[in-house]
């Protein structure tokens, strides 16, 4: 039978919780590839006018962000010539001579308590015309998140595009260390800082997928002894489980409005997608095989599902067009490449998906495009796993096996650059890279 | 939509009719144990049980009887020397097909479980960690939905069989290679209490 509880209390095995991990920055970044042949930028160290140490490098934080991408080269610290910290102080002529086309400078300013001002100047050098310049009020705790607020300033001023500094990604962290394994959902930075773990469990949890306000993430836990579908609200942690039929209860993924989930049950007999309104618990059947159809992706625009079926004998991907909330014709199969496609995710635009693509002998990120149906493969390593877009659609986070560790890497959409996000200890898997947070 | 290959096997005892039900591409490792839906299961279920179990059952009944009589559960659930020690079974590469060599153990847990009706069996399905968890998740319920339907041909009640899946959750190797990969493709039998 179904049950719609909603769990305010803690359970035994699982804790929802809304507190900063005890340590920060648990997964440290690593550039792993792909930092030449960006935008070449100087990121001017930013000046502190308090005293004592500055309580946050603002300018490393920028650079670091701006390297990340992919799209910029920055200056490194040896490479820094000067040290200006306004516009007023920049030698133009000086810096011309570096070859860059673009500096940075900026200053935090303590204006009492935990209040700063952050200002920044963007100058193209060789017009020494100032592109963008700001001061920003902000407070001790937001400090990272007003230097991600300029990184996404510079990005969008310097390559046309929105950036996503400012967004969030969540991932599972898997401690095998104690006779128990743990499991943790957690929710950090983009660049990993500000982690939160917003549920421990002793049980497996998968497949995080954020609702597209941001605000609600839904999730598979096995804290029953077997899978069930959970809601939880970031803000206050309450949460609500939203599906535990008999068998399988998984793949949550969002309607664009946050109204419906689609969701994989095994309820009347093998894997199969079903479209669950939130608000009035009812379900649609959307598939029907008997083969099994699983992790279905919502389209940006609604109207249609991508989701695995091995229909044909092995993992494919297919599309199936939906209107007014029910399924609509025949699914088609999207791809032919590859004896093995699965967990289909789109592209913020809906142009393309990313999935695991069985490549000679490995399991790879490769993305394709929707309306040609050209395939690029985006990764060398061989156990690729859950992929997602940025909200800008500039990056791909994916979790992948480095050493016989679980590690989140991400790449850009064009396979050009690379990072590698890894705790000190433990596993990190199941990644899911927020929309653009309000 | 599909079209259902129904291949019946006779071999030298009844207890080894299968059907396999594959689809239009005919790939081997696509191939299940037992129809997919309720009619087929039932229909072969019972022509096995008239056939198969139903004679065993009255032949070897009471050998049967007089094998488990009045002996503790968890004593002839761990005795090594019986078939049904054997309560894990392994799966190739993305298959669920039931390796031929498994049958006759499945077969006693059949005739334990009819003949112990106040037992339950959870029938526990995995899978090995390549490629997508959420399929792998799918996976492991088809392997394990495959030995619940044989189960059930050969005549064990289905009210006494639970079916979950854990896929690449719950791996008993911890390598990254088909040395691991080979245990974590698999099904497990495990008796309630026991």
């Amino acid at each position: 039978m179904m049950k719609f509880q909603k769990l305010f209390v803690l359970l035994l095995t699982v804790t929802p919780l809304l507190l900063p991990s005890a340590l920060q920055a648990r997964l440290n970044i690593e550039i792993t590839g792909g930092v030449e042949g960006g935008i070449p930028i100087a990121i001017v160290p930013f000046g502190w006018e308090g005293e004592g140490l500055a309580p946050e490098q603002i300018g490393g934080i920028v650079q670091n962000d701006l390297a990340r991408s992919g799209q910029f080269t920055p200056l490194t610290a040896d490479q820094m010539i000067a040290t200006p910290s306004t516009g007023k102080m920049i030698d133009f002529a000086l810096w011309r001579q570096t070859g860059i086309d673009n500096i940075v400078v900026g200053r935090l300013q303590p204006q009492g308590g935990d209040q700063y001002i952050l200002q920044f100047q963007l100058f193209d050098i060789h017009r020494a015309k100032q592109l963008s310049g700001y001061s920003i009020p902000t407070s001790l705790n937001k400090l990272r998140q007003t230097a991600h607020q300029i990184s996404d300033i510079i990005y969008e001023q310097l390559t046309g595009n929105r950036g996503a500094f400012t967004t969030r990604i969540t991932y599972v962290m898997v401690d095998s260390s104690e006779q128990q394994r743990s499991y943790r959902l957690a929710v950090a930075d983009s660049d990993g800082f500000n982690e939160q773990i917003i549920l421990s469990s002793k049980e497996s949890l998968m497949s995080p997928s954020w609702s597209h306000d941001g605000k609600r993430l839904a999730y598979v836990s096995f804290e029953g002894g077997h899978s069930q579908i959970f809601v939880q609200q970031l803000a206050d942690g309450h949460r609500e489980m939203v599906a535990d039929y008999k068998g399988l209860n998984s793949a949550p993924s969002w309607s664009p409005d946050g109204k419906q989930l689609a969701l994989t049950l095994s309820k009347d007999g093998n894997a199969e997608i079903y479209i669950l309104n939130l608000a009035t618990k009812k379900l649609v059947r959307v598939t029907r095989s008997h083969a099994i159809d699983t992790e279905a992706a919502w389209s940006p625009d609604g109207k249609s599902l991508v989701f695995t079926s091995d229909r044909s004998g092995k993992p494919q991907l297919y599309r199936i067009s939906l209107e007014r909330g029910q399924p609509k014709g025949r699914a088609k199969r999207l791809t032919f490449e590859g004896g093995y496609n699965a967990r289909a995710t789109f592209s913020p635009d809906g142009k393309k998906i990313a999935m695991i693509h069985l490549d000679g002998g490995g399991y790879r990120i490769a993305v394709m495009e929707i309306a040609s149906g050209n395939l690029q493969v985006l990764t060398d390593t061989t156990l690729d796993e859950s992929p997602s877009f940025a909200a800008n659609g500039s990056m791909i986070i994916y979790a992948t096996d480095v050493g016989g560790r679980g590690v989140l890497s991400a790449v850009s959409a064009d396979g050009r650059a690379h990072q590698r996000l890894q705790l000190n200890e433990g596993d990190v898997r199941e990644p899911a890279w927020s929309p653009y947070l309000q | 939509m599909f079209n259902k290959i129904h291949l019946f096997v006779r071999a030298s005892f009844a207890m080894s009719l299968i059907v396999v039900l594959g689809n239009l591409s005919g790939c081997a490792s696509d191939a299940e144990i037992a129809a997919a839906n309720g009619e087929q299961g039932s229909a072969a279920g019972s022509a096995t049980g008239g056939e198969g179990s139903g004679q065993g059952a009255s032949s070897t009944g009471i050998a049967i009887d007089s094998r488990w009589a009045g002996r503790p559960i968890a004593e002839i659930l761990n005795d090594s020397s019986t078939l049904l020690s054997q309560r894990v079974f392994y799966f190739g590469y993305d298959s669920s097909t039931i390796d031929t060599a498994d049958r006759e153990a499945l077969t006693e847990h059949a005739e334990f479980l009819t003949s112990h009706p106040e037992l339950t069996v959870t029938i526990e399905g995995h899978a090995d960690e390549r490629g997508s968890r959420e399929y792998n998740l799918a996976l492991g319920e088809r392997r394990a939905k495959g030995v619940e339907r044989l189960l059930s041909l050969l005549g064990a009640p289905k009210s006494q069989q639970q079916v979950v899946s854990f896929g690449e959750e719950r791996p008993t190797a911890l390598g990254h290679d088909e040395s691991a990969w080979r245990f974590n493709r698999r099904v497990e039998l495990l008796y309630s209490g026991y």
